[in-house]
């Protein structure tokens, strides 16, 4: 057991560590607050560093690719609840990523919040997010990481509610919070069911463990009432809590909501790093996900892979198509970051762990850029986030639009310079490649038409043509509670403090590329626990070429025709109306209102839910109120029973008592005359009867 | 009958009187009587057992009457010592009166 692996602990810790001492902190204290975050952020990516080189070298010397930690929490009785970490390729890459990405995006808060008068208060919640999204990572007790789960929801849920003082933003969190809570109450379930089949929580536990051989033969070989696989079950109530988390269909609607909270939270947490947390947990319990009976063949796909599937290419398309009528700058990211957790699913279900997992690192960075440069354009623009009224922004923010610009075209997959490119055409070979069905490869392709369309869209509105900044009169849909400063209508570019994070995430965008290539499948092996080799001839393998040439076609159509309706013509002022909603106004007008699923909620679950609230409300007012008056009615009647027996029968009968004793004495009183000689008499009678009774009585 | 039992019988017979009058008569003066009349009768007896009883020529009995009539003396004169004191408070010497102690 080495230093890291038995100190894995610490990488969670310090953050969580600098959170409780920033809490403490006042409101002015900005420089300490923030100096802590980053400072343990730094120190837990150091540590990162450490874990993921140790494991690097593990596997290159073919040592074990998995070390584990467990220790006992709660003992009862003879047993013992444990809980634990684990380091294995997985939670290395996860520990880099979180660490690397959140150390970028608190040094650009520091410049983005700069006017905000909650600064420490943000960077609390901020290391406390942090410290919750590590825990996840390295547990190895699927109970320690539905704790850290839940402690990131919470956070979420203050992050987005910053600004609480917005009644919007206020609502939001709450949506966010209730409904990734039923996702979680499904999850709860499942692990309580899982606990009940397998003994333990622990994942890997030297043959113990949930996930592995023995428990899971366990599980496949049990059925429910409904004669689906025990297996199949558990991992459906765990897949439901992904559902929630990382927002796919039907429980995405608190994603866009979410945009609500200051920027940089959307960028680290609803585009890099939380929504990420469901792909990972399928990652993690992917030996679950996989497990078949020996009555299917080996590589057919299990039921609960292909609801995953089908889940992801859904939300995919469906995603994919709201953000194509989107006006608001981060609305289009926030639905960009569901369509591509859609796509993670499914390369999860199609392609294995590595397949969706590289989509995953690849896109919290190019996801982080976008935001973050969405963050500057918003900062530049005055806190304005209509895209309508943007523009022009090309000369007047280059730095900006260049490293947007490179993130564009890493979520669009431009092909070769792009990680994008590389991961989501990985996830398209494995769906052409399914054996199940073909539709998930036709609908990613379709998603991957719309991804570019409604990107060039956006990049056309906010960086081409002339600004329209000036033309718009201020309106209250600017963001947070920024000051009433000056509104100049010329927008600037933004300090080195934030745009120095983003020239950083638009090199690891590029560069990322080179460790997922079919030449070269680096971050493959690595999470199969094996060294990787060069070999360009892996591009002539079956299927390999046609999938590239296909998907950068796709890539080119879909710029192509962004260009074509958007770029053209530059936007003529901000009240035009949009060039696709002129061709298909109702077609459009549904998109843009998110298919109605809002308000298919509002008059269904909610409606229900108020109904049942009133019910409850019944019942507490009459039944369980009226069954405590009854109670007490009961109590205060036993108490007027004991009052009364008490005074009328306790006490009577105590003054009767007396009255006779005094009556009685009384009586005899009168015995008692005054005169002797009948006191004399007295004795006489008595003698004469005692003399009697001597003589006849007792002598005989 | 014999002598003895006629004397005892007489003693007896004063007794009861003496006994008679000391709780029916209304005049504390009479009381003292019929106290009096006791005591006499018990020294009759006396004298009666000493006449006729086992040891005659012993002054036993003799001593013992004195005594006794020594004692009634005495105590005659304190019962009217008392009765003189209860005339003067009470101005009457029916008993009946004095109840002052009743209860």
């Amino acid at each position: 057991m080495t230093w890291i692996v038995r100190n894995l602990w610490l990488i969670p810790a310090l953050p969580a560590v600098a959170a409780g001492l920033s809490s403490l902190a006042k409101q002015g204290q900005r420089k300490f607050a923030a100096s802590l975050a980053i400072g343990s952020m730094g120190v837990a990516l150091v540590f990162s560093l450490f874990a993921f080189f140790h494991v690097l070298s593990s596997i290159h010397s073919g040592g074990p690719a998995r070390e584990v930690f467990d220790f006992s929490w709660l003992q009862y009785g003879s047993d013992s609840l444990k809980l634990g970490w684990m380091l294995d390729p997985l939670t290395a890459v996860m520990l880099v990523m979180i660490s690397f990405v959140g150390l970028l995006i608190f040094i650009y808060s520091t410049g983005y919040m700069a006017h905000d008068e909650n600064f420490t208060r943000f960077f609390c919640f901020l290391s406390l997010f942090a410290a919750a999204m590590l825990g996840v990572v390295i547990a190895n007790s699927l109970l320690l990481l539905f704790m850290c789960w839940e402690l990131v929801g919470l956070t979420s849920y203050l992050l987005i509610g910053f600004w609480y003082q917005r009644p919007a933003a206020a609502a939001a969190a709450k949506k966010a919070f209730i409904t990734t809570r039923i996702g979680d109450l499904a999850f709860l379930i499942g692990m309580v069911w899982l606990y009940s089949q397998s003994g333990t929580l622990l994942f890997y536990d030297g043959g113990a463990g949930c996930m592995e051989q023995s428990a899971i033969a366990h599980m496949v070989a049990q059925s429910t009432a409904a004669g689906m696989m025990v297996s199949t079950a558990i991992a459906l109530l765990i897949f439901a809590g992904a559902v929630g988390k990382s927002g796919q269909v039907p429980l995405h609607v608190w994603l866009p909501d979410a945009m609500e909270g200051p920027t940089p939270v959307s960028a680290l947490i609803h585009a890099a790093t939380m929504v990420a947390a469901g792909v990972f947990l399928i990652a993690r319990v992917y030996p679950l996900m996989s497990a078949n009976g020996e009555i299917r063949a080996a590589m057919s796909s299990t039921t609960q892979l292909q609801v995953v599937t089908w889940v992801g290419a859904i939300t995919a398309v469906f995603a994919a198509l709201i953000a194509v009528a989107q006006n608001d700058i981060k609305r289009i990211l926030a639905y960009s970051t569901v369509s591509q957790l859609g796509y993670m699913m499914m390369g999860l279900g199609v392609g294995g762990v590595a397949v969706g997992m590289f989509h995953l690192i690849t896109h919290a960075f190019f996801k982080a850029l976008l935001f973050l440069g969405a963050g500057s354009v918003i900062h530049g623009c005055h806190d304005e986030q209509d895209i309508h009224r943007m523009g022009g922004l090309k000369k007047l923010m280059p730095i900006t639009f260049a490293t947007y610009a490179i993130g564009m075209l890493a979520l669009c997959g431009f092909p070769l310079f792009f990680s994008g490119f590389w991961s989501k055409d990985a996830i398209l070979h494995a769906a052409q490649e399914w054996s199940v069905s073909r539709v998930p490869f036709y609908l990613g392709a379709f998603g991957a038409l719309l991804t570019a369309f409604y990107m060039t869209r956006q990049v056309c509105y906010v960086f081409f043509g002339e600004s329209r900044l000036s033309e718009s009169m201020r309106h209250s849909n600017g963001a947070g509670s920024a000051p009433l400063y000056e509104r100049s209508a010329t927008p600037h570019e933004s300090p080195a403090v934030m745009t120095m994070p983003l020239i950083i995430l638009a090199a690891c965008a590029i560069l990322l590329g080179i460790i997922g290539t079919p030449a070269w499948p680096w971050f493959d092996r690595l999470l199969n626990g094996q060294p990787a080799t060069v070999d360009g001839s892996r591009f002539y393998e079956a299927g390999v070429l046609s999938v590239m040439l296909l998907s950068s076609a796709i890539v080119f159509v879909g710029l192509g025709l962004g260009w074509w309706f958007y770029g053209r013509k530059p936007i003529a002022s901000a009240d035009a109306p949009d060039a696709v909603e002129e061709l298909q106004p109702q077609i459009f007008r549904v998109l843009r209102n998110k298919f109605y699923v809002d308000e298919l909620y509002q008059a269904t679950f909610l409606r229900f839910n108020a109904w049942l609230a009133q019910v409850s409300d019944w019942f507490d007012r009459w039944i369980w109120n009226g069954a405590v008056r009854a109670v007490s009615y009961l109590v205060l009647g036993l108490s007027w029973v004991a009052r009364s027996t008490d005074a009328y029968v306790v006490n009577r009968g105590f003054d009767e008592g007396c009255k006779s004793a005094r009556d009685g004495g009384r009586l005899l009183s009168h015995m008692q005359d005054g005169r002797t000689q009948n006191y004399l008499r007295v004795v006489g009678v008595a003698f004469a009867v005692l003399v009697v009774f001597l003589i006849w009585g007792g002598s005989r | 009958m014999t002598s003895l039992a006629g004397c005892l019988l007489l003693s007896a017979i004063l007794f009861a009187v003496g006994l008679a009058g000391a709780l029916v008569r209304r005049s504390a003066i009479l009381v003292l009587i019929g106290i009096e009349l006791m005591l006499n009768a018990a020294n009759l007896n006396f004298i009666a057992f000493w006449r006729y009883g086992p040891n005659p020529e012993a002054l036993t009995g003799m001593m013992f009457v004195i005594f006794s009539i020594g004692v009634a003396a005495a105590e005659a004169a304190v019962g009217l010592a008392l009765i003189i004191f209860l005339y003067r408070n009470k101005r009457t010497t029916d008993i009946d009166r004095v109840n002052s102690m009743r209860g």
